[in-house]
């Protein structure tokens, strides 16, 4: 009898079986195929806007795609840079040959962990509780807790043009039964629809016409624990093209053959990542739209070409991509296609990501109505945490909306529900300012040392840094400017204004045209470059980030207002029925959390709080 | 929430008509059992004459509004008994009413409902309440159009505005790799901040105006015993036809009359509480005058044009705000022994003998007030403490947004304040949720609507 159970090998189900392991328990992996495990069916990147930062925060709960990321990159890019600390995410290309590879070679090499190729069909369940997996030969295993993180395998349909084929993405087997008997044991099931654009041959591009996009200058890595292991120069470039009126044209005149637009597809498409022919028609006064060829791989020679996913048939296809500037000769050697599959209503899952309605039960990824890499390995990385915490009869963790990206996404989930695949963005996060790219390891790695996801040499590192930075600060506030020949020509020099008193350097800093390295001119600063940053953050938006930590007190305030689990909204009169709907669902622990649901207006929120002032304070 | 209420909705003993309303699930059933007719079966939105009976005795002759939901004030079936005036025709109704399974309407329940049932807004039914209880005319128009949304709409045009820009500044952050998007650049942000500012500016002394409008303002008539402040006032207030009584004003002052001019209430105030037949120049001194300047919109110093002036009084008048003060030197019928010189201030000349200037009197309050300009607008002020509180704040947010802006912060970041601006305006029309915020509203919510 295992522990945990983790089915399917994408990036949420690494995370998972990868952390239970770790956590020391007793797991099992069932994937159909473990050549597949950490594929990247989609594209070719790892990271990207508010996606970046959910990798760091991976990373520092002790979770692997990070490090396998940078190890596996062959182009890396801070996005946002020229904006501020809040808003800056990594952006690697991973190669799709390397990095399934070492997430393999690293899972084969975790203690206690078991791999097994078989396909699930259905769950042992008893009295709600779910007990462990039946295989498709009818074998049993059991378990004390089962994740799933089926991804796009549940019931997938992959459909180019009015062609419909049951099938997992690279035509692999897909689980036919499993959403059914999920229905059976009573949740509640959506269709969701996700796409992927086309792969062109690398030597049928015309590169001299396309404009390049290089790597960044400068080292990253997501990895707070790992140095960087590659070479500037040897990053692989990518190309900008542009749609153009004769592409329009095209998919126009054969909109009606497009799967979404045929009326083929049943599923429900991301708002955020729409097809082509999505955004020809929704913004049909746009003179071009901007799309990205990506390499794939050092090892084989596609690109993918981001932004021209699409569901039509293949002869249209041809069509299309070779009306674009650069590619009139293009190879098509993948042609993009849509997929549906089954996912089940987030509104059904708890914030630790267990099942409400089959106890032991833990979902996490595309089975929980979001798209994307990072999303599924950040649910990944908390299913098996909480699925370990529960073995132990211990409290789940769960991150606040104030804690991480992580946080906000289970959140969202868990709260608002979702019709489309749900995606990150930057925007979902309130506290963006203290949700930082830089800060993911001193806003979690306590949390993950508490628990056991990261060691002990892991933790000495956290303890020094904030040592370091608490130091830098202090230094900064204990010394003076001592205004002499020798400063004020430092400060003419580099054309800064001299101040009028002999200010502490922490007050000088706090000045817009100040940083650490101008004032490394005047005084020493042994500290590295990554201490410097996080204090110059820390005191040149200090209030900004003070605001932003009132604005979570205030937040935390609604969080305490707890709503009694024995409610019944029925009886709570004046709401819209809409929200009362809703609420019946979601069944939301605070306040707060009511406050966010979607279709519960500011209004059904005072009703609700008079209601439960007037009901339970008369106990 | 669901039990049916009832009020007198027209102000009680004056009048020919009174309306008694009543409102909820069985509003009409109630009625039904006082009334001669029938009710049940006929169509919404219709008047039937009648008369009510309390156990066959006709207690009055009436028509009957009968409006089923939802197409009601508070969205539940409505009945109003419109009967002959009188205290005890109408409470006689009422207690039928009751009697009949009704209950007596908190104050401002009705608003409450209308408002719980998503029929009004925040700040809709916050002008009801001021709506109740307007003073002038000028007041009744500017709640007239808050309840009618026109406020309501530019609010919302301002923060249409914001959330155009937000959301543009949030696609160049999640979308930094799409050039062709327009980006929000700190010159555009200039521009759009400078733009909002001034609407936001507008609102703040829209909001000036809006009150003076919904309360008056308070005129504060000072000087030395004997130099005709009581006769002044009575001129003033027997001039106008006002209405002379002791009511509680809108401060901790004692209201000694109203008046109003071009449609603005002016409350003659007794200030902080001291009969004008009291020397406050005498007893208090000059410390006590600031506060009386602090508490009044307008300061009417008085003058003896028979009397020298004292070196205190000059020292006092020169403590007090200019922009408040009119200096009226009575008794000019009488042998001038003032010595004008030495007052630096404006002065006007007259007597209430021969009621002599006292028109320019009422003509640099109106200056001084700028009301010509006040009320010939299209009336839509922000007229409540909670709403100018919030305007305040949203704009406050906003120049902190346009400091970070000058201070060269990032564009993600000047943008934390622009968002709280949008949601403190957002908060105004009841648009975002602020804990307790309704239990305070309706706190304050006078009886009968």
């Amino acid at each position: 009898m295992y522990d945990c159970i983790v089915v399917g090998g994408g990036h949420a189900g690494i995370e998972a079986c990868h952390i239970a392991a770790k956590m020391g328990k007793n797991t099992l992996l069932v994937t159909a195929n473990f050549k597949n495990v950490g594929d990247m069916p989609c594209n070719p990147s790892i990271g990207g806007t508010a996606k970046g930062i959910i990798v760091r925060e991976i990373d520092a709960l002790g979770g692997l795609m990070g490090h396998i990321a940078d190890i596996s990159q062959i182009q890396i890019k801070m996005l946002n840079n020229s904006k501020g600390p809040a808003v800056r995410s990594l952006r690697a290309q991973a190669d799709k040959i390397t990095y399934p590879k070492m997430m393999q070679e690293t899972l084969k090499e975790t203690k206690n962990l078991t791999i097994k190729e078989t396909m699930i069909e259905d769950l042992i369940v008893e009295d709600n509780k779910t007990r462990g997996v039946i295989t498709s030969t009818g074998e049993k295993i059991y378990s004390k807790t089962v994740i799933l993180t089926t991804g796009t395998y549940l019931k997938g349909n992959i459909l180019i043009g009015s062609e419909n084929t049951p099938s997992g993405p690279h035509g692999e087997a897909r689980s036919n039964y499993l959403s059914d008997k999920l229905k059976e044991y009573g949740l509640k099931i959506i269709r969701l629809k996700t796409g992927t654009p086309q792969r062109i041959k690398k030597d049928s591009i015309d590169f001299s016409v396309l404009q390049r996009e290089d790597g960044d200058n400068h080292y990253w890595t997501f990895s707070f624990d790992y140095e960087p292991s590659y070479k500037i120069e040897d990053q692989v470039p990518c190309y900008l093209v542009y749609t153009n009126e004769n592409t329009h044209q095209i998919i126009r005149d054969n909109l009606e053959k497009s799967a979404m637009y045929g009326g083929f597809a049943t599923g429900v498409g991301p708002r955020y990542c729409p097809s082509i022919e999505d955004k020809i028609v929704r913004f049909a006064d746009k003179p071009r739209h901007q799309l990205f060829l990506e390499p794939e791989s050092l090892y084989y020679d596609d690109y993918y070409l981001q932004g021209f996913s699409t569901s039509m048939p293949r002869d249209v296809q041809e069509k299309m991509v070779h009306s674009l500037h650069g590619l009139e000769n293009a190879v098509i050697t993948k042609y993009a296609y849509a997929i549906e599959y089954d996912a089940i209503d987030p509104l059904q899952i708890k914030p630790s990501l267990e099942n409400k309605v089959l106890e032991n039960l833990f979902t996490a990824g595309q089975i929980n109505g979001t798209s994307g890499y990072e999303e599924a390995a950040g649910q990944g990385i908390i299913a098996g945490i909480n699925a370990v915490l529960k073995i132990d009869g211990k409290d789940p963790l769960i991150l606040k909306r104030s804690d991480a990206y992580i946080g906000v996404l289970i959140d969202d989930l868990v709260t608002k529900g979702t019709i489309e695949p749900y995606r990150m963005l930057t925007s979902r996060a309130e506290f963006r300012l203290i949700l930082r790219h830089d800060n993911a390891d001193l806003r979690l790695r306590e949390y993950a040392y508490k628990i056991g996801a990261i060691n002990e040499s892991q933790y000495q590192k956290l303890i020094n840094k904030k040592q370091k930075i608490n130091g830098l600060i202090k230094y900064l506030k204990e010394n003076h400017i001592s205004k002499n020949n020798e400063t004020i020509k430092i400060f003419t020099k580099f054309n800064k204004n001299i101040p009028t008193a002999n200010i502490s350097y922490y007050d000088l800093l706090k000045r817009p045209e100040i940083t650490l390295e101008f004032i490394s001119q005047l005084i020493p600063l042994d500290y590295s470059e990554e201490i410097k940053e996080q204090v110059e953050i820390m005191v040149k938006y200090e209030g900004y980030i003070n605001k932003a930590y009132k604005e979570v007190e205030k937040l935390e305030k609604l969080e305490e207002k707890e709503i009694p689990e024995d409610i019944d909204y029925n009886k709570v009169h004046n709401l819209a029925s809409e929200a009362r709907q809703k609420l019946s669902i979601v069944r939301p622990k605070t306040i707060a959390q009511a406050s966010r649901i979607s279709g519960v207006n500011p209004v059904d929120i005072s009703v609700l709080s008079i209601y439960l002032k007037k009901e339970y304070n008369n106990e | 929430m669901n039990d049916t209420i009832c009020a007198i909705s027209t102000s009680i003993g004056i009048g020919a008509i009174s309306i008694v309303r009543i409102t909820g699930p069985e509003a009409i059933e109630i009625v039904e059992k006082i009334f001669s007719g029938k009710l049940s079966d006929k169509e919404t939105h219709t008047i039937h004459y009648g008369h009510i009976v309390d156990n066959d005795q006709v207690i009055d002759e009436c028509l009957v509004m009968l409006m089923r939901k939802p197409k009601t004030y508070t969205t539940e079936d409505t009945v109003e008994i419109n009967c002959h005036g009188g205290i005890s025709t109408t409470e006689k109704i009422l207690e039928l009413l009751i009697n009949n399974g009704a209950r007596l309407a908190e104050p401002g329940e009705f608003t409450k409902r209308a408002f719980l049932n998503g029929r009004i807004n925040l700040l809709e039914a916050e002008s009801v309440n001021d709506l109740i209880i307007a003073k002038t005319d000028a007041a009744r128009t500017l709640a007239i159009n808050n309840v009618d949304g026109i406020l309501t709409n530019k609010i919302r045009n301002i923060r249409e505005k914001i959330v155009k820009i937000l959301s543009n500044i949030e696609v160049n952050i999640d979308y930094p790799e799409y050039t062709d998007e327009l980006e929000v650049t700190h010159e555009l942000l200039d521009k759009y901040l400078v733009d909002i500012s001034k609407e936001l500016d507008n609102l703040v002394s829209g909001a000036k105006n809006g009150r003076i409008i919904k309360n008056g303002v308070n005129v504060a008539i000072i000087g030395k015993p004997n130099v005709g402040k009581s006769s002044i006032l009575n001129h003033l207030l027997d001039e106008e036809k006002a209405i002379v009584t002791n009511i509680p004003g809108t401060t901790r002052d004692i209201v000694e009359g109203t008046i109003t001019l071009n449609g603005v209430a002016l409350n003659f105030i007794d200030t902080a509480g001291i009969r004008a037949t009291d020397d406050i120049v005498e007893k208090i001194g000059v410390d006590k005058s600031k506060s009386v300047a602090n508490s009044a919109d307008i300061i009417i110093y008085v003058l003896n044009n028979n009397e020298e002036i004292s070196p205190e009084e000059l020292e006092i008048m020169g403590n007090l705000d200019s922009e408040k003060l009119i200096v009226f030197v009575n008794k000019s019928d009488l042998e001038q022994k003032i010595n004008l010189g030495n007052i630096s201030r404006e002065i006007i000349l007259g007597n209430t003998v021969t009621d002599n200037g006292l028109d320019k009197l009422l003509i640099a309050i109106k200056d001084k007030l700028k009301l010509d300009s006040i009320v010939n607008k299209d009336m839509s002020y922000l007229s409540n403490v909670r709403g100018i509180t919030l305007v305040n704040k949203a704009n406050e947010a906003l120049k902190n947004a346009y400091n970070s802006l000058k201070n060269n912060m990032p564009v993600d970041v000047i943008e934390i304040d622009l968002k709280s601006a949008w949601e403190y305006l957002g908060e105004i029309i009841g648009d975002s949720y602020e804990d307790e915020l309704v239990d305070n509203i309706f706190s304050n919510f006078c009886l009968g609507k």
